[in-house]
């Protein structure tokens, strides 16, 4: 229906995927051979954990493997941002949206109590300047506001989660 | 980008932004595209890893797929002049993985404290939004939780090349 990503198809993973998940979120080596050092903690060979990566980026069980930046820490910034999208112009803002390098996330988000903003985006720019600028470019192309929501205060983050038991 | 991020800091970030190479020697496979030393990547990567600039290097798993199926984004308005000491409540409870104080939007958006909650069900994720709720007490004015329904886009950070 879109070039979106339903949520409940769950791809399959095995024993050693989960494990691959769980052991590699972070802390992957920086030497000569990162993927045999990893492999080697696991208890698998270099080369399944290779093709174990290929083929979970292939399912989309992963999203990326490798750095994740932290561009505030470069001069740049990201920023939550969300739009009042009527139902009826869906596909024509979601294309626009999308189509923007500067989005680096877009959710579709509803409520029990309809609220009325129900696409959130993450904006990540190369400089700060780049966010009103984005902002601005946004709103021209789809001609609706677009709602910043820069972070004030971060009291908490951490993004590793342990692959759930099937429910 | 500012002078703090050099020319080849910036070369290797376009290189490895949407991924590592899947390759037995990655960080040589990067020096050979980028023309220099395996050790130069190497000691780059490593700097700014130490210096937050990589917050980390590794799996980054579709949330969906590793079984998180309900992701619940709580947002509540609460006293201003609470809201640092509420956040740092609400952000050390260990089903909490993202809080921020964010501006309000009035008169559309009256919320100033965001809280991701992420669960195997909508029902897991309402439970904890709950406990979220009874911390919060009095100090909840309102309070909303938006689920996402689908994924439109999720590329990560891409600067130009």
């Amino acid at each position: 229906m879109r070039k979106a990503q339903d949520m409940g198809n769950t791809p399959e993973i095995d024993a050693v995927d989960r494990r691959i998940i769980d052991a590699l979120q972070g802390d992957f080596p920086i030497c000569d051979r990162p993927y045999a050092a990893a492999a080697d903690r696991l208890g698998i060979g270099e080369d399944e954990l290779l093709s174990r990566l290929q083929s979970m980026l292939e399912r989309k069980v992963l999203t990326r493997f490798g750095p994740m930046f932290q561009i505030e820490r470069m001069g740049g910034a990201f920023v939550l941002a969300a739009m009042a999208v009527p139902e009826a112009d869906w596909e024509r803002v979601n294309d626009t949206v999308n189509a923007f390098p500067e989005v680096a996330h877009n959710y579709r988000r509803e409520s029990d109590l309809n609220t009325p903003l129900n696409m959130w985006f993450v904006l990540a720019t190369e400089t700060k300047d780049g966010i009103p600028a984005t902002v601005a470019k946004i709103e021209a192309a789809t001609g609706l506001p677009v709602y910043p929501f820069p972070k004030l205060k971060e009291y908490f983050v951490e993004m590793k989660l342990s692959v759930r038991d099937a429910a | 980008m500012n002078a703090a991020t050099d020319e080849l800091d910036r070369r290797l970030i376009v290189a490895t932004q949407a991924g590592l190479p899947l390759v037995a020697q990655p960080y040589q496979a990067l020096a050979e595209q980028l023309g220099v030393t395996p050790d130069t990547v190497m000691a780059r990567m490593q700097a700014m890893l130490e210096r937050g600039k990589i917050r980390r290097i590794g799996a980054v798993p579709n949330h969906y797929a590793i079984g998180y199926t309900a992701n619940g984004m709580s947002v509540w308005d609460v006293p201003d002049e609470q809201i640092d000491e509420l956040g740092t409540r609400i952000g050390a409870l260990d089903f909490v993985t993202h809080a921020y104080h964010r501006p309000r939007a009035l008169p559309a958006w009256p919320y100033n404290l965001f809280a991701m909650v992420h669960g195997s069900s909508r029902e897991e994720v309402l439970t904890k939004v709950d406990e979220i709720r009874a911390l919060l007490g009095a100090a909840c004015r309102h309070h909303d939780v938006l689920f996402s329904t689908r994924i439109l886009k999720k590329t990560g950070l891409r600067i130009a090349g």
